[in-house]
């Protein structure tokens, strides 16, 4: 494929002046993003700063006001969410997103067959293709969610809940991830769990990661963006964000690691 | 207990979940027994299949995909006046206008599926109510060609497979009601374990995660609804033919709530739901109007207040009722 040279071929997903308005005010204003390929990128912010609006606009959930998005090159502005998702653009939510009444296996039994787009064949069993069997089992046992896996959804422990909405994202084999805040509510145990997979994901996936937890984001991310009041305010290396007196005053100022407030 | 699974669980858990239970062959033996073993009640078999047939066809909808309607009678209807007129005035071969009926259902829930894709339950109810008595007054008001009120007469049906005569004792009738919806009821098993059927349960539990895995929504909402028309089609096709007679009352809305009531009778989202419904449904109503013909429905009102508060569960496991009662 020739990718129209529109963004570099480093850029794998871009948001170009984004601009989202509710009646008027503005959600994310002028949002200018651009996640490298393979890039380990965290985008933060204090609450309200429109960091899940950001999400939303780039997985389709919302349309923006102005603004584009391209990923791998291309238009995606005008997609739709699941078409966006075949493109490999995949998402995650803050608050579980689950198949309540289904079972951890058929979740992601449905998942991986329309990944593999078996998702509108009428005619052969859920898990017929031994392709799809053979991820499930690799998902389930990754995730540890094999020991419930027939179990329904709504009956399974926060915990194993949490894995599970990972466990979707990768079922859809995302090239470029969107994580909004994954280990929000993860007892510690799991946390680390959740934190190796993440971080054991393969390096050509791009991941963009929603977080609040600053020991996180600084051991996960080589780059990150900082919004505030919807408008990114910086963008740079680790290093860099922490030593940004701006970034200091309206965001790390809150924490209890920023004592030297300039 | 089973912590050590081994890594090739899934195939096998999946599969299981798609095979054929023992209690299965159990109720098609028995509904393919029940003519032979009370002829005189053939007529009753045959209408509680069509109905089942129905219930069955709105549960595609409603229990798998989550799309609740109040006017799936409009497809029943449809398909109904279709095989009539077809058999009046084109040829009168039962399969044939069993095939035109459902084809004009189909074609009817292809367009009508655009209506029931955005909005809440309380719209879809009253677009889908909406559409089910523009159809009533569509037929009620052509009557050069329905045959309005006085419904639509000199029906003749012509024997089945070129063999088999509509009989009076109606074994013909109630044998292919039974097989038509043991086909419909093969097809829509087939599809409801499916992956297609998977992605209409995520929609109906999730739509935004759906979308977010990949579930093309609307198109999925527009096949099953599309569907799920096809097989009202067909159940309405057949009440017309074995009964050679077409009324308004195919599209009335109590007949719209009426396959709504068996599909919670019988539980929505596991397909034999309209089949248990149906024949609950059908033989209280048969043998309590024979008790008090006028006021059955009072004693159905009452069933349906029990069943709904109580829940069907513990209604059907009366040895519960004792036990743990605080659980409100």
């Amino acid at each position: 494929m020739s990718a129209p040279p529109v963004a570099s071929t480093a850029t794998v997903l871009s948001a170009l002046g984004l601009v989202k308005r509710f009646g008027g005010i503005p959600a994310t204003d002028n949002v200018t993003l651009n996640l490298a390929r393979g890039a380990r990128h965290a985008l933060i912010g204090p609450n309200g700063a429109g960091k899940t609006t950001l999400i939303n606009l780039l997985t389709g959930v919302l349309d923006p006001t102005e603004g584009r998005i391209e990923l791998e090159g291309q238009d995606i502005t005008r997609l739709a969410p699941h078409q966006r998702v075949r493109r490999g653009l995949v998402r995650t939510f803050q608050i579980n997103q689950l198949f309540d009444s289904l079972s951890p296996l058929q979740t992601l039994a449905l998942t991986v067959s329309q990944q593999q787009g078996l998702g509108g064949k009428w005619w052969q069993p859920l898990g017929a293709r031994r392709s799809v069997a053979e991820r499930c089992d690799q998902l389930l046992e990754q995730f540890r969610l094999a020991t419930v896996m027939e179990q329904p959804t709504r009956t399974l422990s926060y915990g194993k809940r949490r894995l599970l909405e990972i466990a979707i994202a990768l079922a859809c084999e995302p090239r470029v991830l969107l994580l909004d805040e994954p280990v929000a509510g993860v007892p510690a145990g799991e946390r680390e769990e959740l934190l190796r997979t993440i971080a054991t994901l393969p390096a050509e996936v791009s991941v963009l990661l929603i977080e609040h937890d600053m020991d996180i984001v600084f051991s996960f991310a080589t780059r990150m963006t900082v919004l505030v009041n919807g408008a990114v305010l910086t963008e740079g290396t680790p290093q860099e964000i922490s030593s940004d007196e701006r970034v200091r005053a309206v965001y790390l100022g809150e924490e209890e690691r920023a004592p030297s407030h300039a | 207990m089973n912590a050590e699974r081994p890594t090739d669980a899934a195939r096998p858990a999946l599969l299981r979940a798609n095979r054929w239970k023992p209690w299965e062959f159990a109720l098609w033996l028995a509904a393919f027994a029940a003519p032979l073993a009370d002829p005189s009640h053939a007529a009753l078999i045959s209408e509680i299949a069509i109905v089942a047939l129905f219930a069955m066809s709105l549960d595609l909808v409603l229990g798998y995909a989550g799309i609740v309607s109040l006017g799936h009678a409009a497809f029943f209807g449809f398909g109904g006046y279709c095989a009539a007129l077809f058999a009046k005035h084109v040829m009168p071969d039962p399969l044939v206008g069993l095939a035109v009926g459902m084809a004009a259902a189909t074609v009817l829930g292809a367009l009508c599926s655009v209506t029931i894709l955005r909005g809440s339950d309380l719209t879809r109810l009253m677009v889908t109510l909406g559409v089910s008595l523009i159809m009533l007054e569509l037929a009620n008001k052509l009557d050069w060609l329905t045959g309005g009120a006085d419904g639509l007469q000199g029906i003749t049906i012509g024997p089945l497979l070129g063999r088999f005569e509509f009989d009076l004792g109606g074994r013909t009738a109630v044998y292919y009601s039974l097989v038509v919806l043991l086909v419909f009821a093969i097809l829509a098993r087939r599809l409801v374990h499916s992956p297609f059927g998977a992605t209409l349960m995520a929609i109906r539990d999730n739509r935004l995660r759906a979308m977010a895995i990949g579930v093309p929504v609307a198109s999925r909402l527009v096949a099953v609804y599309t569907i799920a028309a096809a097989m009202a089609g067909a159940a309405g096709a057949l009440l017309v033919q074995t009964t050679s007679f077409a009324s308004l009352d195919l599209f009335e809305f109590q007949r719209s709530a009426d396959v709504l009531l068996i599909l919670v009778v019988g539980g929505v989202g596991w397909l034999y739901g309209g089949v248990i419904g149906a024949v609950v449904f059908k033989l209280m109503q048969d043998t309590l109007s024979a008790i008090t013909a006028q006021y059955w429905t009072f004693w159905l009102g009452l069933f349906l207040v029990l069943l709904v508060l109580v829940g069907r569960d513990r209604l059907i496991r009366p040895w519960t009722w004792l036990r743990r009662r605080g659980r409100v």
